[in-house]
């Protein structure tokens, strides 16, 4: 019988090879370090609307500042602080409408923030008081997912039933690098591609996870160009430009609600501080590295932008900055105004009705 | 009335639901075009259309997740999995999201999903599609755990848990889907979640079972004064009626597929030990299957508990 093993090497026919695919991995940066942008890219924002973005990343940063003030001072308890990802978090924010429905990890403060979710109910929560997720009427969002990368799921759920009411919403996740090697993203990728759902993932690659960097978490150059085995589009922008984040955020989401099917946006930033309050990064990572990204400030950036378009001097960023302050004062102090949670609120949501076992165990606190 | 098998009855709840209700979306592996491997959602797909009657990826943790996500936004998906030995995947989604996204966005939030599974050994099938390993998720506050154990109970269980407000986790005993027959009424019927019930009456022991190892029970009983609890939830557990029961007997047996350590029939005993010691009059028995990894099915005669062992047993409780 013919058998091809027994055929010399030399008289084998070649196999005709060819090209099923190729792909490609783009990268979007607008504003540099220096505060130059790329005009053919740059979005179409009026200086009240840039003013608005700067302001909102301002008021993040200031958050971040108290929050891990407050911490030391044991008035929070663990905290996740998110320095230096201002722009990935306010420059996907201000591209969404209200009626959409948002799924963040545990340092998406910044996203919240821009949106109007009360600064006071996030240190409530970071306080260790669980009502700081019940997320007012008006957002649609998701409470913090502590569980890495587990609430890619319930985003694309969301962006599923969305579809099945003919609703035009999207959803949208945020997650870090780290959560890119977890099962649920893989197995979210690929619900959203085979079904070409109106979601939008957006990784903040900080390039930590606690101690293991980017190359420990994949192999492959970019996270971006994980979309493409998933048969939709991955697109890298610097993180640390939010005119970048925002014109990806906004077509994304254009795509997404036009049934265009989903989008993955690698938003290539630096975690400048610990992983959270209990963590110390000196003992994984360079000083050097850390300085070089001290440079590629997002909001720094944008302030010598802005200072280049006559939107801002000195005068007008500490008239901010102390417009924050006095803002995330009154949040503090609301805070810790509001009465002490009691035992029985344990009780309370486990399920709609408490069974006789949980009632016998509320009477006996 | 027709006469109808659990396969059967579970069809019709699902299909007169989903017609009444039109949150309720269905989606799993196979649930579609083939009708579940079982066949209980056979003809669904043709009748309300393959984006009510979803197939999916081969993708356990996704089904659940993406049910949440459904769920919260204000469908009723119906997950099925296709085995319950496959539903370890999708653990984390139940026990990190499911059973607590209502209380970790303080009501915000709600889950009424349904995870409907086949379970439980007899059917002959290669590793971990016959295991029973319900113990597992009557350690979630926040989901409801149901075994129907039947076509009548199955019917109204599922319209019960397909309008509950909370997760709920369907098991279905493989080994009854076509073993019984029973009037199964075309009436919207319901029966409540935690509520037991009694299988027959009794006044010298207390026989607690659910699933399909009430059938062994019902079998093993004889001409005794045998009480049958036929427990239908186990989460939350209807420890009233059993508390009740153990009271008028003074003794108890447990009954159940899975291994014997940290099994479900623990909590029972445990319940009964703290909240009737004073009326018992013989120590409290568990008939279940060894701490083994349970075997393929010819072994599983020897694995499973048996009609004699819980006669047996019964008899060893009497004696005191
Ligand atoms: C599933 C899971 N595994 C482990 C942890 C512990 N943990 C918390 S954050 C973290 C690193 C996450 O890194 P990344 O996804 O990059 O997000 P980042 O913290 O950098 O924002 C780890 C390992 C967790 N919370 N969840
Ligand atoms: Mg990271």
């Amino acid at each position: 019988m013919f058998n091809a093993a027994y055929i010399p090497r030399d008289e084998q026919p070649a196999m005709p090879e060819e090209l099923l695919a190729s792909f490609a991995v783009r990268r979007l940066g607008i504003l540099d370090e220096q505060g130059n942008v790329d005009e053919a890219l740059m979005p179409s924002l009026s200086g009240t609307e840039i003013m608005r973005i700067y302001e909102a990343m301002l008021l993040a940063r200031t958050f971040d500042e108290r929050a891990l003030a407050l911490q030391r001072e044991g008035r929070l308890g663990t905290y996740p602080p998110f320095l230096g990802q201002e722009a990935s978090q306010v420059g996907s924010a201000l591209a969404l409408t209200p009626a959409d429905w948002l799924f963040p990890s545990y340092r998406e403060m910044g996203v919240h923030l821009t949106l109007g979710y009360p600064a006071s109910q996030l240190f409530q929560y970071w306080a260790g008081d669980e009502r700081g997720q019940l997320t007012p009427d008006r957002f649609n969002i998701f409470p913090f997912c502590v569980s890495v990368g587990t609430h890619i799921l319930h985003a694309v759920g969301a962006a599923m039933a969305a579809r099945y009411r003919q609703d035009p919403v999207v959803a949208v996740a945020w997650f870090g690098d780290g959560a890119t090697s977890k099962g649920d993203f893989h197995e979210g990728f690929n619900m959203a591609g085979v079904f070409r759902l109106p979601v939008v993932f957006i990784c903040q690659n900080n390039q930590w996870a606690i101690s293991i960097p980017l190359k420990g978490q994949t192999a492959t150059a970019t996270l971006a160009q994980k979309a493409i085995a998933y048969g939709f589009d991955g697109v890298q922008v610097d993180g640390n430009d939010v005119f970048a984040v925002h014109r990806a955020t906004v077509e994304a989401i254009a795509k997404a609600r036009s049934g265009g099917g989903p989008t993955f946006i690698e938003c290539l930033t630096y975690r400048m501080g610990d992983h959270t309050t209990a963590d110390d990064a000196s003992r994984y990572r360079s000083p050097d590295e850390v300085a070089a990204w001290r440079e590629r400030d997002p909001i720094l950036r944008l302030e010598r932008y802005m200072a280049q378009q006559g939107l801002w001097d000195e005068g007008y960023g500490k008239e901010a900055k102390t417009r924050m302050t006095a803002t995330i004062d009154e949040a503090v102090r609301a805070m810790e105004a509001l009465p002490p949670p009691v035992a029985a609120e344990m009780f309370e949501h486990t399920c709609a009705t408490l069974n006789p076992r949980q009632a016998g165990q509320l009477k006996e606190l | 009335m027709a006469q109808l098998n659990m396969v059967q009855a579970i069809n019709l709840a699902l299909r007169q639901e989903m017609e009444r209700d039109g949150r309720i979306v269905i989606l799993g592996e196979d649930v579609g075009r083939d009708g579940g491997v079982f066949r209980v959602t056979e003809g669904l797909q043709e009748c309300f259309g393959a984006e009510r009657v979803i197939d999916t990826p081969l993708s356990e943790s996704a089904l659940v997740g993406m049910a949440i996500g459904m769920a919260a936004y204000g469908l009723r998906p119906v997950a099925e999995i296709q085995f319950m030995g496959f539903i370890y995947a999708a653990f984390d989604q139940l026990f990190t999201h499911a059973a607590r996204l209502r209380s970790r966005s303080r009501g915000r939030f709600t889950c009424p999903l349904l995870v409907r599974t086949p379970y439980g050994a007899g059917i002959k099938a290669p590793e971990l599609h016959e295991e029973s390993s319900e113990a597992f998720f009557c350690h979630m506050p926040g989901i409801k755990v149901v075994v129907p154990s039947g076509p009548y109970t199955a019917k109204g269980l599922l319209l019960s848990a397909l309008r509950d407000p909370d997760p709920v986790l369907f098991l279905e005993p493989t080994r009854l889907y076509r073993l019984i027959r029973e009037e199964v009424p075309e009436d919207d019927y319901t029966i409540p979640l935690g509520q037991a019930r009694l299988a027959c009456q009794g006044k010298d022991v207390t026989v607690i079972a659910w699933g399909s190892m009430l059938e062994r029970v019902m079998k093993a009983i004889g001409p005794r004064g045998a009480e049958v609890i036929d427990l239908l939830t186990l989460n939350p557990c209807d420890m009233e009626t059993i508390l009740a029961s153990v009271r008028r007997t003074g003794r108890a047996v447990i009954v159940h597929e899975a291994v014997k350590s940290g099994g479900f029939g623990a909590e029972i005993a445990a319940t009964i030990a703290g909240e009737a010691i004073l009326y018992l009059r013989a120590p409290v028995l568990r008939v279940t299957a060894p701490d083994v990894t349970m075997p393929l099915s010819r072994l599983q005669d020897s694995y499973l508990p048996t009609v004699e062992q819980i006669s047996r047993a019964i008899d060893d409780v009497m004696r005191y």
